[in-house]
């Protein structure tokens, strides 16, 4: 069919469309194609001595919390370990750059986040110990559960900080997110709604090498994921992951944007998984000890150390110093963590509804009376066993 | 607070017809009027006052920061929702269409359904989706999905649906009232069904999780839902005719399950029929006969029946009249509960 055949073609008179014009001049929104490094540069004669010294230190016992956490799963104390060893100075920063008042989304990695934003290490580690999933309330931490499913918690974040602009309150969001979970719809779902409502949160793409066993040459064909921001119209900043200083200046920066009410930024910490995804997972089946021994000499602990060392802010007893308090950190979580916990199997019902239905009040009866017979049961041995 | 007053029908206003979509859009007003904490979120809902118009003039009266027009991504509006709810709002979110909230299930499923319990009650979202459903309106494919089940297969949510103008109202408000997520499903072939109502005074409605017997009847009791409860009605109708004196319980509520109201109609009746559009397989239908075998056993004379969809994806829309059940289909399946009539 022709255009002259349709009905009503005689009249039809295409208009050309409107010469197309971006909305804004990309340039700004780019990131720097070389990550941002602070530690070892000009730069670092700027950074506030004691920022460092406060960063160095929190360094030192987040990388001793993930040897610990580590070990407990030797020990059968945790269910399983994500190890953010090697990213501790992403952990830190995101933790130290945000205010009491705002909200951090953590993925399950970032256990030492939430414990360096103050929440109880005990209570951080309940989901992976396997006893409760959620050991805290996210409201009085202002740290959203510890998110298993990947990039889901972002649309959180987004959601969250609209809600609190919309209610006048100056509040900012900061959600962390690994280079696999970049490759989820809720990522992009997530950045697209957070720019288009110009909401106050910051994206951190902890780009760690591996989606665990996958590498970077497989989840993405972008020049960098910080590169991904410009296409939802908003900047991205590339940013050396286990450069602590540069972390926290560039996150506070992200997040002082997100305060001023100039909308999302998407930061990209460039860094390395040091450990295997898990204490589950074998690491040695895609990856060798020399490509990790290429990262050893880059540990965002030694970094700050020597940068710290170099300009005569840290000596030998500092460090000792350090070291012994994240020692005395180590050893309250064993000895805490040694406890078993105790745990009453009817809350099985307790947190499903506000208020039970009429199927869980029936399967709670049941439960409540086969505990009942275990317990006869269990009287019944009590003297033979010692109990 | 006028509105609050307005809604207990303490005022009598001359009831007009009105339909369901109608009071639909007057149940998210009044919400919105009456708790600043409520919002409604979704594609379209705003200058065009959704697809179906349900949320018709909300824009205008609240403001676009109390009734969104997001971007088009259905996990994106819910998982935005979960943030909001986070925070302390009560959002209401429209999915288009049934089959357009599958992109969203994950956070449905993992997030919206799960927050109470994994926060051990710390962080209860209590987010209405609103979801319209079924067949019946000739729509393509993808849009005509009856998802009931697997709503109800997911601890954590609540999932209602109205038959009639004054549940719609009642149990939609009802729901954003609710601290715990609410699937709500709207007939979408009902949503220009009419009833005298009144918005200045609606009928008072029971609490979620309350079912109702809508024909009382001694010989067989039919049990259904939203868009089945008219099928199901004009069937009981056409069979005094036979002499059969049918019950027709509306369950409203499939989560939480009425097994009381149901379980006494069927000892009433000694023999029940579940009818619904969605497939019979895996459906709301096998859970419900189950749940009436284990509890009416000695009083059943004859199998619990299923009348529900074929076992296929929704079909195009010049044959889905074969496939919704109709009123021949509801009678064929009483006609099997080996009837022995009376009198």
């Amino acid at each position: 069919m022709t255009v002259q055949e349709l009905p009503g073609a005689a009249a039809y008179r295409p208009t050309p469309p409107p010469a197309w014009k971006p909305l804004t001049d990309p340039a700004p929104l780019l990131p720097d194609p070389e990550p941002y490094r602070v530690l070892g540069t000009d730069a670092a004669a700027d950074a506030d001595p004691e920022l460092m010294l406060r960063l160095y230190a929190e360094l030192v016992r987040g990388r001793r919390y993930n040897v610990q956490a580590t070990a407990l799963t030797k020990q059968g104390r945790l269910a399983v370990y994500p190890s953010s060893t090697g990213q501790e100075a992403c952990e830190i920063a995101a933790a130290l750059v945000l205010e009491e008042r705002d909200w951090l989304f953590p993925s399950y990695r970032d256990t030492l986040a939430a414990v360096a934003r103050g929440l109880d290490p005990v209570e951080a580690l309940t989901l992976l110990r396997g006893d409760r999933h959620t050991g805290y309330d996210p409201r009085e931490h202002r740290i959203a559960p510890l998110c298993t499913p990947l990039a889901t918690q972002l649309p959180h974040a987004v959601g969250l900080a609209h809600a609190a602009r919309l209610k006048g309150d100056d509040v900012v969001a900061l959600a962390m997110v690994g280079d696999g979970g970049t490759s989820e719809g809720d990522f992009h779902e997530a950045l697209n709604f957070a720019a288009v409502w110009r909401a106050p949160v910051v994206f951190l793409v902890q780009n760690n090498g591996f989606a665990i066993s996958v590498p970077l040459a497989k989840q993405t064909a972008a020049p960098s994921f910080a590169h991904k921001a410009v296409g939802y119209g908003m900047p991205g900043r590339l940013v050396d992951g286990n450069d602590a200083a540069a972390m926290h200046e560039v996150l506070g920066e992200a997040v002082a944007r997100a305060r001023r009410g100039e909308g999302p930024t998407l930061v990209e910490a460039v860094t390395y998984r040091m450990d295997a995804h898990t204490n589950a997972d074998d690491a040695t089946r895609y990856r060798t000890d020399s490509d990790v021994e290429v990262w050893r000499a880059h540990d965002p602990v030694t970094l700050l150390e020597r940068e710290l060392t170099g300009r005569g802010l840290l000596d030998e007893d500092r460090i000792e110093e350090a070291r012994e308090a994240a020692e005395r950190m180590a050893a309250a979580l064993r000895e805490r963590m040694n406890a078993d916990p105790v745990l009453d199997p009817m809350d099985l019902f307790t947190h499903v509804y506000a208020e039970r239905t009429g199927q869980l009040r029936e399967q709670a009866d049941g439960l409540r009376a086969e505990l009942a017979a275990e317990q006869e049961r269990h009287g019944e041995h009590g003297a033979e066993d010692g109990r | 607070m006028t509105t609050a007053a307005a809604t207990t029908g303490a005022r009598t206003a001359k009831a007009k017809p009105a339909t369901m979509a109608q009071a639909l859009g007057r149940a998210l007003r009044d919400s919105m009027a009456e708790d600043p904490a409520v919002h409604v979120l979704g594609e379209d809902v705003g200058t065009l006052g959704g697809v179906f118009r349900i949320t018709d003039g909300l824009a205008r009266e609240f403001g676009d920061d109390r009734c969104t027009d997001t971007p088009l991504a259905e996990a994106g509006i819910l998982g935005a929702a979960v943030g909001m709810a986070m925070y302390g709002l009560r959002p209401v979110v429209e999915m288009q269409f049934d089959a357009f909230a599958y992109p969203a299930l994950e956070q449905l499923f993992s997030h919206v359904a799960k927050m109470r319990n994994r926060t051990r009650g710390a962080m209860p979202l209590p987010i209405t989706v609103r979801i319209p459903y079924g067949g019946g309106i000739g729509g393509v494919e993808h849009h005509s999905d009856s998802s009931e089940a697997y709503y109800m297969a997911t601890p954590g949510l609540h999932v209602v649906t109205p038959a009639t103008v004054d549940d719609a109202y009642g149990l939609l408000r009802a729901s954003i009232a609710s601290d715990d997520p609410v699937v709500f499903l709207e007939p979408k072939r009902l949503y220009w069904s009419k009833a005298d109502w009144s918005p200045d005074a609606p009928a008072e409605v029971e609490p979620i999780g309350r079912a109702v017997v809508r024909r009382p009847g001694r010989s067989a009791t039919l049990i259904t839902y939203g868009p089945s409860l008219p099928v199901c009605m004009e069937a009981a109708e056409a069979a005094v005719a036979e002499g059969w004196d049918l019950e027709v319980v509306d369950l409203r509520s499939l989560v939480p399950f009425d097994d009381a109201t149901v379980a006494a109609s069927v000892r009433r009746t000694g023999r029940a029929v579940v009818v619904h559009e969605s497939t019979g397989f895996g459906g709301p239908g096998g859970e419900i006969a189950a749940r009436i075998t284990e509890r009416c056993f000695h009083h059943l004379e004859a199998p619990v029946l299923r009348v529900a969809g074929f076992d296929i994806p929704y079909p195009p829309p010049m044959v889905e009249r074969h496939h919704l059940p109709g009123v021949d289909r509801v009678l064929d399946a009483v006609a099997r509960l080996q009837w022995e009539a009376e009198g």
